[in-house]
């Protein structure tokens, strides 16, 4: 009798949700659906159109880049798409031997690796502490890291240099580690925490009880599960390191030999007034590296990794 | 031996004090259901035995063994969450076999307990799945299956089939009943539905407010539920009751006179009790089953004259074929009768309604207390 009665009700419940999208599909007239049809499509004219707009300062960059110096500065990069053409790989070759900027990318690669995991790893710890351990005051000092978002990076340049120098690590990369690393904690501790908290409680109380430590919860299932929020921290994190120039320059001190791209960069500008080809060029190859990066962790933007887990 | 045993046990969540001084003795292989309305703390006592929450005050045993304050993993229990909490990125066998992988078990061995668990459960198919490929039911078997090979000495399950539509609902329930009867194992139940309760429960405690209403058998909490919030929590529909009840003698028997409605004798054994109530504030509780319509029961000529009756107006009648599930006014109070279907009634209509008088009730309706 009871098992009739919540199957009853089960089927009252469950009626209304079969019977809306009907409703609304009969009292939405024609002309509203042609005005939504249209609206989508102006929309994704003005998407695209702004899109192109956007990418043509980067595309001239791409075409100048393999144009010969003399027409670069003589023509618009646009007449370089009219044949005859009259591509060349000189500039890259320029920039490449001839101003050390092969150097300069992998000196970019070894600032940027560590300043990208470092501060990844140390966040995705803290964060594990600030969403699932309990201490005592746990909340005041998650609101003081996110207070700590505000400040901005100049304030702490002087002081941190000076400790820098009197400890005898100003000129070498772990100064530039450590200087990422501390800026961008509190937003990798910001956004990690936040992803950590918003998984299931259950989860993590089903470890506990299944002889799991907080080590190995972490290493098990919260890292597992939060490849979407680690790709997208490192993807921000990895831009942010690769396209500095500030902290480099501070605190690498204006050492040649270990300048990242954007520093040998502002240097060309420097040397030549403005070596607008050979410019071109650097910068292209600056961009490309962040371009694979961003590609190849787009895919770990999948929603959905949690379904199965728990109902809900 | 793995009994439970809470000893004069209190829990406050920032100053509101969710479990009263509960004290619970579940035996060794017994099947516990913790049974109440939201908020009543049953899950709470649940995850204390967990280890989840510490009590305030008061000692929980698990065995001998005073477990405050000793870690969830320690404890020897496995627990079977509401929303399966499987582990999304593991497949079906592992996530069965992540608690013994914990524990350091050689690998034959949790290859050996992962695949009986899955047999007993009827997951053999879907050991190599992720949980998002299967259905709720199938989840909810993987979450059971997982506790199953941890062999631990006290289950605990936390309304494990609250998320399973109705049918599933009833086959897994009887499917938790035959593991209970094949493993052998302490289990203590959470759940909100009395149904399960009822069914699945070798005793129940009903939780209401953090304080232990009744503890016992399930048919004794239905023939002799001790309060007003019992009697009207186990059983469904649930109990009628009607205020405002008197304790007086009709034709030299102690009956229970409802003015206006009718009068019910008073069972010889209770005779006493209800006399010396007689100065309380009373309210009278019957069941809709043992409610009857008075033709019916005249006709079967066992009861003679019609003693024990109470006047009603129909209001709306379900058939259900094999009863029929009355609501009617008696008294300005709301009432459910189920009735043979035979019955003659009509919504609109008045009927005189037999009432057994062996399964009467009378509860003091300013403790609350049942007098009988």
């Amino acid at each position: 009798m009871n098992i009739s009665e919540s199957q009853a009700s089960s089927e009252l419940t469950s009626a209304p949700k079969t019977d809306k999208p009907k409703a609304r599909k009969n009292s939405e007239t024609r002309g509203r659906l042609l005005r939504r049809a249209l609206g989508s499509g102006l929309l994704t004219v003005v998407v695209i159109a702004l899109a192109l707009i956007w990418s043509v300062p980067t595309f001239g960059l791409f075409v100048s880049s393999f144009r010969p110096a003399s027409l670069i500065t003589t023509t618009g990069w646009w007449s370089g798409l009219i044949p005859p053409w009259n591509f060349t790989l000189q500039n890259y070759i320029d920039v490449l031997q001839a101003q050390g900027l092969g150097q300069a990318f992998v000196n970019s690669l070894i600032i940027s690796i560590p300043g990208t995991f470092l501060p990844m790893i140390i966040a995705a710890f803290g964060a594990y502490a600030f969403a699932w351990m309990k201490f005592p005051g746990r909340d005041f000092f998650f609101m003081g890291i996110v207070a700590l978002l505000v400040i901005p990076t100049q304030i702490a340049l002087v002081p941190v240099l000076k400790l820098f120098t009197d400890i005898g690590l100003t000129g070498e990369y772990a100064a530039v580690w450590l200087a990422h690393t501390a800026f961008g904690l509190p937003f990798a501790v910001f956004l990690l925490r936040n992803f950590f908290a918003a998984l299931p409680s259950d989860l993590m109380e089903s470890a506990h009880i299944d002889g799991a430590s907080h080590w190995r919860i972490f290493w098990s299932i919260i890292i597992p599960l939060s490849v979407p929020s680690l790709a997208s921290l490192g993807i921000f994190q990895f831009m942010w390191v690769w396209n500095d120039l500030l902290t480099s320059l501070i605190f690498l001190g204006g050492n040649p030999q270990r300048a990242p791209m954007t520093l040998s960069i502002a240097n060309l500008v420097d040397s030549y007034g403005s070596n607008y080809p050979v410019l071109t060029a650097a910068a292209f190859l600056s961009m490309a590296l962040p371009l694979v990066v961003f590609f190849a962790l787009q895919r770990y933007f999948v929603r959905g990794i949690l379904a199965g887990s728990v109902k809900g | 031996m793995a009994q439970v045993r809470f000893d004069h046990v209190y829990k406050t969540f920032n100053k509101v004090e969710v479990v009263h001084d509960i004290s619970i003795d579940v035996k060794d292989k017994e099947f516990l259901v913790l049974v109440g309305p939201s908020g009543c703390g049953k899950s709470t006592c649940l995850r204390m035995i967990a280890g989840l929450e510490e009590p305030t005050e008061g000692e929980i045993y698990i065995g001998d063994r005073v477990v405050n304050g000793v870690d969830p993993k320690d404890r020897d229990i496995a627990m079977v969450f509401q929303n399966y909490a499987l582990y999304p990125h593991m497949t079906v066998f592992d996530n069965m076999a992540f608690g013994l992988k914990l524990r350091h078990f050689p690998k034959d061995q949790i290859k050996k307990r992962v695949e009986e668990a899955a047999e007993i459960l009827g997951l053999q198919p879907f050991l190599k799945r992720k949980p998002k490929e299967l259905s709720g039911g199938q989840r909810q078997r993987v979450a059971l299956g997982r506790a199953i090979v941890r062999e631990a000495q006290v289950f605990l399950m936390d309304e494990p089939l609250s998320n399973l539509d109705a049918k599933l609902r009833v086959a897994t329930r009887a499917e938790i009943i035959k593991l209970h009867q094949r493993i052998q194992t302490t289990m203590v139940y959470v759940t909100h539905d009395q149904v399960e309760a009822m069914t699945m429960g070798d005793r129940i405690a009903v939780l209401n407010g953090g304080v232990i209403q009744q503890l016992g058998a399930p048919q004794e909490l239905y023939d002799h539920p001790a309060n007003i919030f019992v009697a009207g929590f186990i059983g469904s529909p649930a109990m009628n009751f009607i205020p405002g009840a008197k304790v007086g003698t009709v034709d030299g028997r102690t009956s229970v006179i409802l003015e206006g409605i009718g009068k019910v004798e008073v069972p010889q054994i209770y005779e006493e009790r209800a006399r010396a109530a007689a100065d309380r504030n009373l309210t009278f509780g019957i069941r809709p089953v043992h409610l009857e319509d008075v033709n019916l029961v005249s006709a079967n000529s066992n009861h003679g004259d019609i003693r024990s009756a109470i006047d009603a107006s129909v209001d709306v009648v379900e058939n259900l074929g094999n009863e029929l599930q009355v609501y009617l006014t008696t008294g300005g109070k709301n009432i459910v009768a189920t009735l043979d279907p035979r019955a003659h009634v009509t919504a609109g209509n008045k009927i005189r309604l037999f009432v057994d008088s062996d399964q009467i009730h009378l509860f003091d309706t300013d403790t609350g207390e049942a007098i009988f």
